[in-house]
């Protein structure tokens, strides 16, 4: 017998790869991925089992930078190709790393269907709200009036929300952060990993050359706790730096409204409590944002259910059990046949 | 009109050596159905046949009118069938419609059997008739068996607990029995398929099989001239062996699990539905107990990305499509072609451009499979010639794009698709296995390095130990495979992955000549389904003496490394193609042969006098 020894666990750097990285000084892509490769490490996963498919932007080129497995794509696919490793191999573990233009314009359609079918992929969508590899055109998260060389006057179109698509598309698991909070950015990526089926986590990230400060009012470090809520499964929904503000529903309604606690406001036990397994709820807190309310980060939604590709090879399991040993033979005689006899 | 009226001419009871028939009718008629079930049977009686399902994009136009038509023809024999016949011998018309737009194919003398009880005033007008053609002389040149079959169904089916309309509708079986027992064929075959199919709902079993031995029953028992319409078509000769009936679909649907298991991979099939090409996903989606893992994507795009994603995992992917989608993926194909991952992408082609002529069948997607990529790209294309032999090129196609790391376009169209033939079982055992070895050595590894021989990078499985990689779209390192925009680098890494396929041309087999000799005055070169027309016109313009020679491509990119010395010892090369001339361009481009185009482009495909009257015209000069 060979001897055994202890693999020792990685670290954030053995998650790095050889080659420099090519993203502007300051991007908020850096944060990312060192979240990501602290993530992988805390995860306690092995460099040879991960896949990072990507598509085409800034973004995209994340992969590079991890010494995993990765494959660069093409404008929008990663989620198709990352269905395909999939279905290929169940075991690896496979991440998409996109952008609002390559996973909500281009790739928009390949997205939706690998969120509605629930393929166990985490898709990591890093929302700049802007096209940084082209220079600087609004994408379709661009708030409406933003100018850009494409809308000189200002955009027009409605901008999308990454989060309520995903909700919409009936992903199981949508998450919510931000670039720099490197506190719960690693924590949010293993909760995402954990989870199987699709995962789908928006990144607020801060694109400094062509869309800087695009989420100051709520990503700012010195307002952050009064302009963002950070939701936990079964707390109530209370932030604020001193949690001195909560969330409920307006009374008679649908609709949230911010409460002050404690005296003269209302008790924590009349606020909302978090339930990630309620979409409806996770809807509404995905709508708000600054100035009238906080910003909902954290895990918004995670209820899970069998992944897609668990579901095909169940049913490839249930047909090879029927069916016994399945030869080339077996299946060139199926059907009528008959035979030609020598003269 | 009287029932069952009869307006034969006097006709001598016939041995023949083979006979073409058309049913048509409504779509809504089963005329496949009734198609498929005289194939097995004809089939199982011994004949060697070639068949030709013709029907519209609808899936159920207006009831009776011309556009609505739907038919499908059969050509078989007691010889070598290999072309579904020029002119049918026997046309089946369910309604005036089908009349309409059929009888002009029928042979002078032919039989026209039409089922009167359509013939209305209402079906007349919207099949474009002022007058009913079985009362004028306007179907003089035919012999015309005038039956109402509609009402012979309803009276066949009385005892059957179905509706009168369950019961119509088995009026294609009517005729079924009737042409069993026209051509002297066994009805047991059918029978038993029709239990089978209908085995939740007897009592439409019940009506059918009745309906099918009524319709024979009548042939017999109708006072028609003593024997006069029963031909006889004794079983070709085929080699000994174990034989079945089989479409181009199917063969290769079965090639790619052949293939896939010669190299030892998972087959990953990704597909979006698309007219004719859905029919390899529905075949496939039926074999998971083959290890075949089918999936049916959000667009044709995600069908390329997602083959191309279990390539790079490892499996064998391959993806399908017909024109309009294949274009669809050909970002994708230029994603696989640097990234130098094995993918097969089936092109069943069909009449275009844009939506076209879906259902109908067409061979002009051979610039789009050699050129039809931004930049320099090239890649691996092969084209099936007959529907049995989709088998054997879908092997080829596996064993090129795993051993070269390539994609493959892999051309049928939708005759070869839809059309079915007999096929002797290869020897599965006989079939020379080519395992892939993906790389686990780590030492001294390069994404990009190169197999001396193929050129090919090595293939690697994520979740092997010590080979973590990145590949990807942008241009990469010579060996290491790390992004590169050095100029020099481009400019080598242009030339071998030309090269990569040139190299190819060394690993397939030479040209040969098919028919004729190896050097004359005239060779006909085709590639695809003309395979049967041409190999049939040459061989009647050699046994009238013409000297002409017939070739046929399967490897249309790299071309064999013999094509262009062969060529040359030809003084002319005709190109028959169901094209404006694609294949010729290639030739002429490549030998700077003055290759002469016979191109066809009617959704229809060449009739062998067609061809022959090409070869006559270019051998008189």
């Amino acid at each position: 017998m060979n001897d055994t020894v202890a693999i020792p666990a990685l670290t954030p750097q053995d998650f790095t790869s050889d080659q420099e990285v090519r993203w502007c000084p300051g991007c908020g892509d850096y944060a990312i991925i060192k979240a990501v490769r602290k993530a992988l490490a805390e995860i306690g996963t092995e460099t040879k089992d991960v896949v990072f498919v990507s598509g085409i932007g800034c973004a995209a080129r994340f992969p590079y930078y991890m010494a995993t497995y990765g494959f660069h794509t093409i404008h929008g696919r990663a989620p198709a190709i990352a269905t395909g490793v999939k279905l290929a191999n169940p075991e690896l573990d496979v991440w998409v790393v996109s952008g609002d233009g390559d996973g909500l314009s281009i790739g928009g359609n390949h997205t939706l269907h690998a969120l509605r079918r629930n393929v166990d992929l985490n898709i990591l969508l890093f929302n700049n709200e802007i096209y940084g590899l082209t220079k600087g055109q609004y994408s379709p998260t661009s708030r409406e009036g933003t100018r850009s060389p494409s809308t000189p006057l200002g955009s027009v179109d409605h901008a999308l929300s990454a989060t309520r698509f995903a909700l919409g598309a009936g992903a199981r698991f949508v998450a919510r952060a931000v670039d720099t909070d490197q506190k719960r950015l690693p924590g949010i990526l293993k909760a995402a990993h954990a989870h199987k089926g699709t995962s789908f986590v928006e990144i607020f990230q801060n694109c400094i050359v062509y869309n800087d400060g695009a989420f100051d009012a709520f990503a700012e470090r010195k307002t952050a706790p009064e302009t963002q809520i950070f939701l936990e499964h079964g707390k109530p929904l209370v932030f604020g730096k001193d949690r001195d503000r909560g969330l409920r529903l307006a009374p008679g309604t649908f609709s949230l409204e911010v409460v002050p606690l404690g005296e003269g406001g209302v008790d924590e036990g009349d606020l909302l409590v978090h339930d990630q397994t309620n979409r409806p709820l996770a809807g509404i807190l995905a709508e708000m944002e600054p100035p009238d309310f906080p910003m909902a980060l954290g895990v918004l939604f995670c209820n899970p259910e069998e992944s897609y590709e668990a579901a095909v090879y169940a049913q490839i399991d249930e047909a090879k059990e029927a069916s016994g040993p399945a030869g080339i033979d077996k299946l060139l005689r199926s059907g009528h046949t008959w035979t030609v006899e020598a003269r | 009109m009287a029932e069952a009226a009869l307006t034969l001419e006097e006709v001598p009871r016939e041995e023949l050596d083979a006979a073409v028939i058309r049913f048509a009718g409504d779509s809504g008629d089963g005329m496949q159905l009734t198609g498929g079930r005289f194939t097995e049977t004809t089939a199982l009686a011994g004949n060697d046949l070639t068949t030709f399902p013709d029907f519209p994009a609808e899936i159920r136009a207006p009831v009776g009118t011309t556009y609505g038509v739907s038919a499908f023809q059969i050509n078989f024999g007691s010889r070598n069938v290999m072309t579904a016949g020029d002119v049918p011998d026997v046309l089946i018309c369910m309604n005036p419609a089908a009349l309409k737009t059929n009888v002009g194919d029928l042979r002078e003398g032919g039989l026209v059997i039409v089922d009167t009880g359509t013939f209305t005033d209402k079906n007349l007008q919207k099949a474009g008739y002022e007058a009913n053609p079985l009362d004028d002389d306007s179907l003089s040149r035919y012999r015309v068996m005038a039956i109402d079959i509609s009402k012979l169904t309803l009276e066949a089916v009385k005892e059957c607990e179905v509706t009168k309309k369950e019961g119509l509708r088995a009026k294609n079986l009517w005729t079924l029995g009737l042409i069993y027992w026209m051509y002297d064929r066994d009805l047991a075959a059918t029978v038993e398929w029709l239990g089978t199919k209908f085995a939740k709902l007897p009592s439409i079993a019940e009506a059918n099989i009745a309906c099918l031995k009524a319709g024979h029953a009548f042939g017999e028992t109708a006072e028609l001239p003593d024997g006069a319409l029963v031909y006889e078509i004794k079983p070709a000769t085929f080699r000994p062996g174990l034989y079945r009936t089989v479409t181009g679909t199917e063969a290769m649907a079965w090639g790619l699990v052949a293939g896939a298991k010669l190299a030892g991979l998972k087959l990953v099939f990704s597909s979006y539905p698309i007219t004719p090409a859905s029919s390899v996903l529905h075949v496939l989606a039926r074999l998971k107990a083959y290890d075949v893992v089918t999936f049916q994507a959000e667009d044709e795009i995600a069908a390329a990305c997602a083959a191309i994603g279990s390539s790079y995992a490892g499996a064998l992917g391959v993806t399908s499509s017909s024109g309009p989608g294949v274009a669809l993926k050909t970002e994708a194909l230029g994603l696989a072609i640097t990234a130098e991952l094995p993918l097969i992408l089936i092109n069943s082609q069909r009449a275009g451009p844009s939506t076209g002529m879906p259902t109908k069948t067409e061979q002009s997607d051979l610039y789009l499979a050699v050129y039809g990529r931004n930049a320099d790209a090239p890649l691996v294309v092969l084209a099936a010639r007959s529907s049995a032999e989709a088998f054997d090129v879908a092997i080829e196609a596996v064993r090129l794009a795993t051993r070269y790391m390539t994609p493959v376009v892999l051309l049928s169209d939708t005759f070869i698709a839809n059309a079915a033939e007999p096929w002797r079982l290869p020897d599965v055992g006989a079939l020379e296995p080519f395992p892939v070895a993906f790389r686990t050595e780590t030492e001294g590894f390069q994404p990009y390095e190169r197999d001396p021989e193929t050129l090919a990078r090595p293939w690697v499985r994520p979740g092997t130990p010590g080979l973590e990689h990145r590949i990807g779209g942008l241009e990469k390192d010579y060996s290491s495979g790390n992004v590169s925009y050095d100029p020099a680098n481009h400019q080598r890494m242009t030339d071998v992955r030309h090269e990569k396929i040139a190299r190819i041309a060394d690993d397939i087999p030479e040209q040969t000549v098919d028919q004729g000799p190896d050097r004359g005055p005239l060779a006909v070169v085709g590639w695809g389904s003309t395979y049967g027309p041409i190999s049939r016109a040459v061989e009647r313009t050699r046994s009238a003496g013409i000297s002409v020679s017939h070739i046929h491509l399967r490897h249309l990119s790299p071309l064999p490394r013999n094509l262009g010395e062969l060529l040359a010892g030809f003084d002319k090369v005709l190109v028959p193609e169901m094209n404006m001339g694609q294949l010729a361009t290639v030739l002429r481009e490549r030998y700077l042969v003055p290759a002469v185009s016979v191109p066809k482009v009617t959704g229809k495909p060449f009739k062998i006098v067609e061809i022959m009257d090409a070869i006559h015209a270019h051998s008189e000069a």
